[in-house]
């Protein structure tokens, strides 16, 4: 789950992180009182988690609060990658000096939180990474000591060469690093850090990415979750205890298991065809979250047939062929479906399939080529 | 000879009254592995099914039934606590198969369980199995036949599939891992291929990777310079979506690299037999042996 921009700053902010004062406008009159209580001279940002908000004429500088109005009626409302922007944050412009990168990742190699930081920030980080590698600093860190703080003032020299900011900055990595794991952040980057022109040392721009699995035990953090943010479908499968994510083609493909879904995807490719969907129906089924899935795939008026690759393990054949004749007699479908069934409980749901007319398959090539042809 | 598991497994099953523990506990129990143990706290001196003592602690276990063999069920809620009981217990080889850890709790999980000595097998695995002699977790056993070919796979039911694929064109097994499809996990492909290598039942090695990280590129390069067995190859996700990674850093990480392309590439150039589907298997590994 990927928190707003407003949201992170929040964080940071209570985390003892020097972030500059901004407010979140929902209307353009509100965000013209903002931009008068700060003065007039604000920046508008468009709240979408989305990349590239600049390039998208989702954030613009206003000189008087009813300019910040003007650019707040602009943005409230326009789609930035299919997202529509519902919030606005509006902060004084600020000053800037210089712009820096910090961020934390738990890296899969090091199996380690890693903090990267970097004096080239404020763009695409990426880039920098590619074309000037020398720019980029990293450090695992040994997650039973934390970040030392030597090891956080040796980065802050990396960014700057007076002490005072640099040790601004250590301060600023040590206490990132511990928001990491007060939230459970997969993620967590300050780009751009800036020094203003009086020379402190302030995060600009946050990003915090939650790791899903720690949804549960930390409430407050699933609370903060904008479903206005997400594609309907996609809130519709994760409340149903599914994995979903839409895709361009007209196969609808519902599959138990990410690899063997991802892997059914890819042979709906080889025969020909595109795939609709990734559809993850996950561990112990039950029938209901197949009615789930059915609707969900149904829902695309792009869906020309439906394709279900079942090989069971925990799953079992006869949950799944349950939902799949439960569902049909709620919703009758449109498009024709194909069905792929083996592994535990097979005798019984092609059983459950065949009394309400649906054939099953057992070879999966020969599902996805019907799926296709 | 088998990989990480045989005859001489003796095995705890921590959670093993609860639902999907009970469960698979009874299907080890049928295929023959040596469960001489279970655990959930508050239920010590209980027996599950009459026979297997139940112990309030890993430690209890392993004092009374000289158990060397840890399988976790627990909710994902303890189940990062389950692991460092079993590292703390003298087990010597860990294998969670829950799903749904956070990332941040394996970060600590992981040296402790290095420290202590102990090999983990996930967490989010489906655990491993030698048919005919041994089974650790949810695999099921009917699709299984011995033999020798090494499966190796980050995935639960595209394993099962290519198993499938083998079991039913005659290619036995000698042991299937689940290593787990979470982003930190305790064995990853060299562990594996390194045991298939020096295991004198395994004859090839098919290896299943997916999409994310670059163990699949570093497993290669072992491959190309370690094993000499023939290596045949699977990555998923050719059709996932680009773009759906964890902001900058992630990519920073792993660059381009996470994508299928680049690792069947990787695959393809370390000699390995890089299948196009799951049905490629069978004929590739006819041609290799």
């Amino acid at each position: 789950m990927n928190l707003h921009e407003y949201q992170a700053r929040d964080i940071l902010r209570r985390h003892g992180i020097p972030v500059p004062p901004g407010e979140v406008a929902t209307t353009p009159a509100e965000a013209r009182a903002i931009a008068e209580r700060f003065g007039g001279k604000v920046v508008v940002k468009a709240q979408v988690q989305a990349g590239s908000r600049g390039k998208a004429g989702g954030v613009k500088l206003a000189k008087s609060a009813a300019e910040a109005e003007a650019h707040a009626k602009a943005i409230l409302g326009m789609t930035i990658k299919g997202l529509t922007v519902h919030k606005v944050l509006v902060a004084p412009a600020a000053e800037i000096a210089t712009e820096s990168y910090v961020g934390i990742i738990v890296d899969r190699t090091s199996q380690r939180p890693v903090l990267i930081v970097s004096p080239a920030g404020g763009i695409d980080i990426e880039e920098v990474a590619a074309k000037t590698p020398e720019k980029i600093h990293r450090l695992a860190v040994d997650p039973r000591y934390g970040l030392l703080p030597h090891q956080a003032l040796a980065l802050g020299f990396a960014l700057y060469s007076d002490v005072k900011q640099a040790r601004a900055a250590a301060d600023i990595m040590q206490k990132l690093y511990g928001v990491v794991y007060a939230v459970g952040a997969s993620l967590a980057e300050i780009n751009p850090l800036v020094t203003t022109a009086d020379g402190t040392v302030q995060a600009l721009d946050a990003k915090i990415g939650i790791d899903d699995n720690e949804l549960e035990r930390r409430p407050e953090i699933a609370a903060l979750r904008d479903v206005s943010s997400e594609a309907p479908e996609e809130v519709a499968a994760r409340e149903a205890g599914l994995t979903f994510i839409k895709l361009d083609g007209d196969v609808g493909c519902c599959v138990n298991g990410a690899g063997l879904a991802m892997a059914t995807m890819d042979l709906v490719k080889y025969y020909g065809g595109q795939p609709a969907n990734f559809l993850d129906i996950g561990g112990s089924s039950n029938p209901q979250k197949v009615v789930a899935a059915l609707r969900i795939m149904t829902s695309d008026p792009r869906v020309k047939v439906i394709l279900f690759n079942i090989f069971g393990g925990i799953t079992r054949g006869d949950d799944v062929a349950n939902g799949i004749v439960q569902a049909t007699k709620e919703f009758p479908l449109k498009v024709p479906i194909v069905i792929r069934l083996t592994g535990t409980n097979e005798k019984e749901g092609i059983a459950i399939l065949e009394r309400a007319g649906f054939k099953a398959l057992a070879d999966m090539d020969e599902a996805v080529k019907q799926a296709v042809a | 000879m088998s990989v990480f598991i045989d005859q001489s497994t003796r095995l705890v099953v921590q959670g093993i009254t609860g639902r999907d523990g009970s469960f698979h506990a009874k299907q080890m129990i049928e295929y023959g592995t040596k469960v001489v143990a279970g655990v959930t706290p508050g239920k010590g001196g209980q027996r599950f099914e009459n026979t297997v003592p139940v112990f309030n602690t890993v430690a209890q276990a392993v004092h009374e039934t000289h158990a060397n063999t840890s399988v976790i069920y627990v909710p994902a809620a303890v189940a990062a606590s389950a692991i460092f009981e079993a590292a703390d217990s003298d087990i010597e080889l860990i294998i969670c198969i829950t799903e749904g850890i956070p990332v941040l709790d394996m970060t600590r999980v992981l040296p402790f369980v290095h420290e202590r000595g102990a090999r983990l097998i996930g967490p989010n695995c489906p655990g491993l199995i030698s048919p005919g002699k041994s089974k650790v977790g949810i695999i099921p056993g009917n699709i299984c036949k011995p033999g020798k070919i090494g499966v190796v796979s980050r995935s639960g039911t595209l394993t099962y599939e290519i198993i499938h694929q083998l079991s039913t064109h005659g290619m036995g097994q000698s042991t299937c891992v689940g290593i787990g499809g979470d982003p930190l996990i305790g064995t990853n492909f060299i562990h594996c291929l390194a045991a298939f290598a020096a295991d004198a039942e395994t004859a090839a090695i098919v290896m299943i990777g997916e999409i994310g990280g670059t163990d699949e590129q570093r497993a290669a390069e072992f491959v190309k310079e370690k094993v000499k067995k023939p290596v045949v190859g699977f990555i998923a996700g050719q059709t996932a979506p680009p773009g759906r990674r964890m902001g900058h850093a992630g990519a920073i990480i792993s660059g381009s690299s996470g994508t299928a392309a680049d690792k069947m590439a990787a695959l393809a150039k370390a000699g390995i037999s890089v299948m196009k589907r799951p049905a490629d298997v069978v004929p590739l590994l006819q041609e290799r042996l």
